[in-house]
């Protein structure tokens, strides 16, 4: 038996590579022994990323986009366990960003993005981006009245580009082409059925297929310089005879056991979740979307949903008309707090990649971020009132602070610990 | 390798001329790729224009309308609410309707063709809600006028912007006309459009 299973696989490896692939990436991919709690969100992100393509394939195969609020409650209601499917996905969605989140907040303390790490990151980056395309698109499919305002509301920004601060367009012609623009993104004079076909086939065909070759240069970008970690030592510098670091231990069996456990307790969480708070108290399906889009009927507040809220805070926090309109620096504000990010390994000049051997204002400036970017989540979500606004706007200078004033030059003003020449903990 | 006997000059050439006859294909079949997504007939059938009857409306009172999917709203002003919009330009951002947010018929001091109707697209300049109508005076708007529960924008009674609110601009007027004194047509420009 064993014998033909090995003239199988001989077979087709003279064909294709596959045991030199399955050793490269998984036997003899050597990951450094002490990951610790904040390296499960790699893992997890695949997961969800699986539950996502599976929930997401069979619910194409109830859902049509000419009715989209009609053939959500045909899947809530008429088919069987529909609605089981369809919070695994909604839910999924939120799970998504929550640790896609927590991944990135693991790269920013270690500096995963450091040399030579920075393709790895920005691939994580565009994954991210490709992420939030797939979010927004997804919110819309359903056609409650959340759907609709709130696509109206990000559409709408296409046409706040401004246009007339090129060479030879004029304030008319500007506007004009910002109708223009909308128009060609709704497929219509306004949001219509239209609108929400040529969103499902980029929500269930293009960006699917965008964001898993991403994954996939991801993984092989990280496979090829190698896993950072939280001491930010490399473990390639130090090797045995045989040429395998010495801190490093195969990524089969020992992650993948270790990652197990990390996938069961995540999931029995997610479970929780579907069957008790499938709406997340109007943070993950917004209470407005359980009713009709409605044209003529503005929800009292248009909030978007909790992951793109800092960014959301950011597009609202701008009020002054300078050079540009208070709605085009919105625009700015929220494109460059996106962007931003992408130059990261480029902006943080710190000689000490991972925040445990940095200084003492590296540890509070970062702190200082989180608590900033959680706040700007929050007020994203909250109906605009001026003491809220002034705060969002005390967000937004530190957000932007944060990143162009304190990383590339806080290694001038603090004195870090040494780093250690191999990795601690993890036996 | 060897080059013996290749004219590399004309390689070049050959290799420019392909990939630009190359470029210029790529573009030309991008353009029903791109042109697909520009409303279709039907969409555009669709966007007709509409007639609201005025004939009954209340001086105050506001009738909400579609046209191509946009809440139109025409509003019957009172002399009271007329006679505050002078008093309120120092307060807005473009009392004078300088920016193009209305046709050049409805650009005077009331945004509108006969003093008293106010004919409005009901969606924010902001980001397209829908402002509230606030025919009394309210803690935002001591003389009236529109509130936009978003992000607050507030607008007067004659959809001028206020200053320091999100909203870059005044309400849009949409291109209307008088088909006779009590109805008035949204989107189309065939009937009467002076006072």
């Amino acid at each position: 038996m064993m014998g033909m299973v090995n003239r199988v696989v001989d077979w087709v490896d003279a064909r294709l590579p596959v045991v030199d692939a399955y050793k490269r990436h998984m036997s003899e991919y050597y990951a450094p022994k002490n990951f610790n709690f904040w390296y499960y969100f790699g893992v997890l992100s695949i997961v969800v990323l699986v539950n996502q393509l599976l929930t997401g394939i069979w619910l194409t195969m109830f859902f049509s986009p000419n009715e989209g609020f009609a053939s959500v409650e045909y899947i809530m209601r008429d088919v069987e366990w529909g609605w089981l499917i369809r919070y695994m996905h909604a839910v999924g969605a939120s799970a998504f960003f929550a640790v896609v989140y927590l991944h990135m907040f693991r790269g920013l303390m270690y500096g995963s993005y450091k040399p030579p790490r920075e393709l790895v990151w920005i691939f994580g980056m565009l994954i991210y981006l490709a992420l939030m395309a797939e979010g927004f698109l997804g919110y819309v499919l359903p056609w409650g009245n959340m759907s609709y305002w709130g696509a109206q509301v990000i559409i709408s920004l296409a046409g706040a580009i401004p246009f007339e601060l090129l060479p030879g367009i004029s304030p008319a012609d500007a506007k004009e082409i910002g109708e223009g623009l909308t128009t060609w993104v709704r497929g219509d004079y306004l949001l219509s059925t239209a609108t929400v076909n040529k969103f499902f086939a980029l929500h269930v065909v293009a960006i699917p297929i965008v964001l898993l070759a991403l994954v996939v240069l991801h993984i092989l970008a990280l496979h090829e310089v190698g896993s950072n970690n939280p001491d930010g030592v490399e473990i390639k510098k130090n090797k045995d005879e045989n040429g395998i670091p010495v801190d490093g231990i195969p990524f089969h069996p020992y992650y993948t056991v270790k990652d197990l456990p990390g996938v069961i307790v995540f999931l029995m969480i997610f479970a929780v979740v579907i069957f008790f708070f499938p709406d997340g108290g109007g943070y993950l399906l917004e209470k407005p979307n359980f009713e009709p889009a409605n044209p003529l009927k503005t929800p009292d507040h248009i909030a978007p949903v909790w992951y793109y809220g800092p960014y959301y805070a950011m597009l609202r926090a701008t009020t002054i008309d300078f050079i540009m309109s208070s709605k085009a620096w919105g625009l700015v504000a929220m494109g460059g707090a996106i962007v931003i990010l992408f130059v990261i390994p480029w902006l943080d000049r710190h000689p000490v990649k991972s925040i445990r051997y940095r200084g003492i204002w590296s540890k509070i400036f970062m702190a200082i971020f989180v608590l900033d970017f959680l706040m700007l989540g929050y007020f994203g979500t909250q109906p605009a009132t001026p003491g809220k606004t002034m705060m969002a706007q005390f967000g937004t200078i530190y957000y932007f602070s944060y990143f162009l004033l304190i990383m590339p030059f806080v290694h001038k003003f603090e004195k870090s610990k040494p780093v250690p020449e191999r990795v601690t903990g993890g036996h | 390798m060897s080059n013996d006997g290749v004219n590399s000059s004309r390689r070049t050439f050959l290799i420019g001329l392909t990939s630009a006859i190359g470029a210029a294909g790529a573009v030309g079949v991008a353009v029903p790729f791109v042109k697909s997504w520009q409303p279709s007939a039907k969409a555009k059938n669709a966007g007709a224009p509409v007639k609201i009857d005025i004939s009954k409306l209340e001086s105050g009172q506001r009738v909400v309308e579609e046209w191509r999917g946009q809440p139109i709203w025409v509003v019957r002003r009172t002399q009271d609410m007329l006679d505050t919009l002078p008093e309120l330009d120092e307060k807005l951002r473009d009392p004078a309707s300088e920016a193009d947010q209305q046709p050049e018929y409805a650009k005077n001091e009331w945004r509108s063709i006969k003093k008293e109707y106010l004919v409005l697209v009901g969606t924010c300049t902001h980001l397209g809600c829908s402002p509230l109508f606030e025919e009394q005076p309210t803690v935002e708007l001591e003389h009236g006028g529109f509130f936009c529960p978003c992000h607050g924008s507030k607008f007067d009674l004659a959809g001028r912007v206020y200053k320091s609110v999100p909203a870059p601009t005044n309400l849009v007027v949409p291109p209307h006309s008088y088909l006779s004194e009590g109805v008035v047509i949204v989107g189309s420009e065939e009937g009467e459009t002076k006072a």
